[in-house]
């Protein structure tokens, strides 16, 4: 697979189908594995992490889930490419900079990505599109014991997994599902939320992960604890949480249709209006005003925009994506106005 | 006076930052506090655990001992792990195993696997990691007052406790 070729294709987490799509853009599982003996990856010399990355290529070449993927060396993709990864939500931030022997490992379908030499030796995420975290797991667990039958994982009885930083040991399991809550923001009850989430010892981030800031509404739930409950008491209790801010976000969208549409509208359409006609923008407006555009259409204000070209331009505007599509690198003032002409663009072709 | 970060909105935060002793004001509207009050909070988090570990209260002579405890797998030391916040390997959790225990109680509230086991580890350990995930969670039914549930635990722990024997 060339890396170019995914510019055609939508990215799993934006396919915008899956159960309760209007409100949950993608469910995510991450787990983080380590070889035994070998020298964790920020902590090992070039050699040690070439090692390493050689080992876990051959092996993942004989599992079964891993056939149709396609393996990117970092040191030979350029910066855009790496932000462009990331961008897709395939790869971390972290692993686009500094680092020896990191690989990343992508399925044709991107719904599988694996980071090799990350913090941890293997980082394999599995994607899904909206509320779905049961099949993530059930994907990501049979590639797990699919690698363990080729590999010796660090391993201990009593603290399992265990990996670079002691927030991770256990399970190594991380699941996230990342939320479209753009009423519980409007109707400023969103901080009351993310209070009761974080008493729950679960944590929210933004966008891009951790270190990002909520932006456009969209916030992502993830759980804290890895060591002690199994991986199913994990993905239940995630699963419990989410349904009730679900619930809570679709109160919310109600009572602004019921009680303050007017307001509603003005703010959808506002958001339409500028997306339709502005000449420079940024892409965190883009964003923001597209979450605005998208609630519309799951509240049916915005009925003649399909909802594939709202998903598919949060991501083509991204900073990387358009310089691929422009094949050069721009600056960013220029971007802005790039920007704005391919939103024209998707938005009035009526 | 116009907000530092956005340079739009008025400045109503005054927010007074020390970063490597170095002190630095920022001036903030409303908007950009909050978000970077989110962030803060985000990244405190971590490091706090990690940072204000339990050593603190042990005496001196003490803390330099484990401070120079090096692992003889990867060569990292505690110091090491006490300033990044990440282990060398798999055998520091051995080699720092005293100090890191109450450091995972505290994380994750337990200290105690539960979840899948690799396929390679030894059938013998994989006996040991069922028998214990169930006293486990025994202990929690005890807690829970399910006794119903905590009698069939106590069953399943006698019959494999018998296997293991054989």
């Amino acid at each position: 697979m060339e890396l170019n070729s995914l510019l055609n294709h939508t990215s799993e987490w934006l396919r915008g189908s899956g159960p309760n799509s209007d409100i949950v853009i993608s469910s995510r599982i991450r787990l983080a594995r380590n070889l035994d003996k070998y020298v964790f990856s920020h902590w090992a010399n070039k050699s040690q992490s070439e090692a390493v990355l050689n080992i876990i290529k051959e092996s993942a070449a004989k599992v079964d889930y891993l056939k149709r993927t396609t393996l990117f060396n970092l040191a030979d993709i350029d910066n855009v490419d790496k932000q462009f990864l990331v961008e897709r939500h395939l790869m971390s931030l972290e692993h686009a900079q500094k680092g020896d022997n990191k690989a990343l490992l992508v399925d044709d379908e991107e719904i599988i990505s694996i980071m090799i030499n990350e913090e941890d030796h293997i980082r394999m995420q599995v994607m899904q599109s909206g509320f779905n975290l049961f099949e993530a797991w059930n994907i990501i667990n049979a590639i797990d014991d699919g690698l363990a039958k080729e590999l010796n994982f660090a391993y201990l009885a009593n603290w399992g997994y265990l990996t670079a930083c002691p927030t991770n040991v256990g399970t190594g399991m991380r699941g996230s599902v990342m939320l479209h809550l753009p009423a519980l923001v409007m109707t400023r009850s969103i901080e009351r939320v993310m209070a009761a989430i974080a008493k729950l010892s679960f944590t929210t981030r933004g966008l891009y992960g951790e270190g990002t800031q909520a932006m456009g509404n969209f916030f992502q739930i993830s759980n804290q604890v890895s060591l002690g409950p199994s991986e199913a008491e994990i993905v239940e209790s995630i699963n419990g949480l989410i349904r009730q801010i679900i619930e809570q976000e679709k109160q919310a969208r109600e009572n602004l249709m019921t009680k303050n549409r007017p307001l509603l509208e003005d703010r959808i359409n506002r958001s339409l209006g500028i997306l339709k006609s502005a000449r420079i923008i940024s892409s965190q407006e883009t964003i923001e005003l597209l979450s605005m555009v998208r609630l519309g259409s799951d509240v049916g204000i915005v009925k003649d925009i399909d909802r594939r070209v709202i998903n598919e331009l949060f991501i083509i505007t991204q900073p990387a994506h358009l310089q691929k599509k422009e094949n050069q690198k721009i600056s960013s003032e220029e971007r802005d106005l790039k920007r704005a002409e391919l939103i024209r663009d998707k938005l009035n072709i009526h | 006076m116009l907000c530092d970060i956005c340079g739009k909105n008025q400045a109503t935060v005054h927010l007074t930052e020390i970063l490597n002793d170095q002190m630095s004001e920022l001036h903030l509207c409303e908007e950009c506090a909050r978000q970077k009050s989110m962030a803060m909070e985000q990244q405190f988090g971590l490091s706090d655990l990690l940072a204000g570990m339990a050593d603190s209260e042990k005496p001196e002579k003490e803390t330099e001992t484990i401070k120079n405890l090096k692992c003889p797998n990867c060569g990292l030391t505690y110091a090491d792990f006490k300033k990044t916040g990440r282990l060398g390997c798999g055998v520091c959790y051995n080699t720092f195993s005293r100090y890191l225990g109450p450091l995972l109680k505290r994380i994750h509230g337990s200290t105690q696997h539960t979840g899948k086991s690799p396929l390679k580890v030894s059938n013998s350990l994989r006996k040991g990691i069922d028998i214990q995930t169930l006293r486990t969670r025994l202990q929690n039914a005890i807690q829970a007052e399910a006794f119903e549930e905590a009698a069939k635990l106590r069953d399943q722990i006698k019959e494999a406790e018998k296997k293991e024997e054989k």
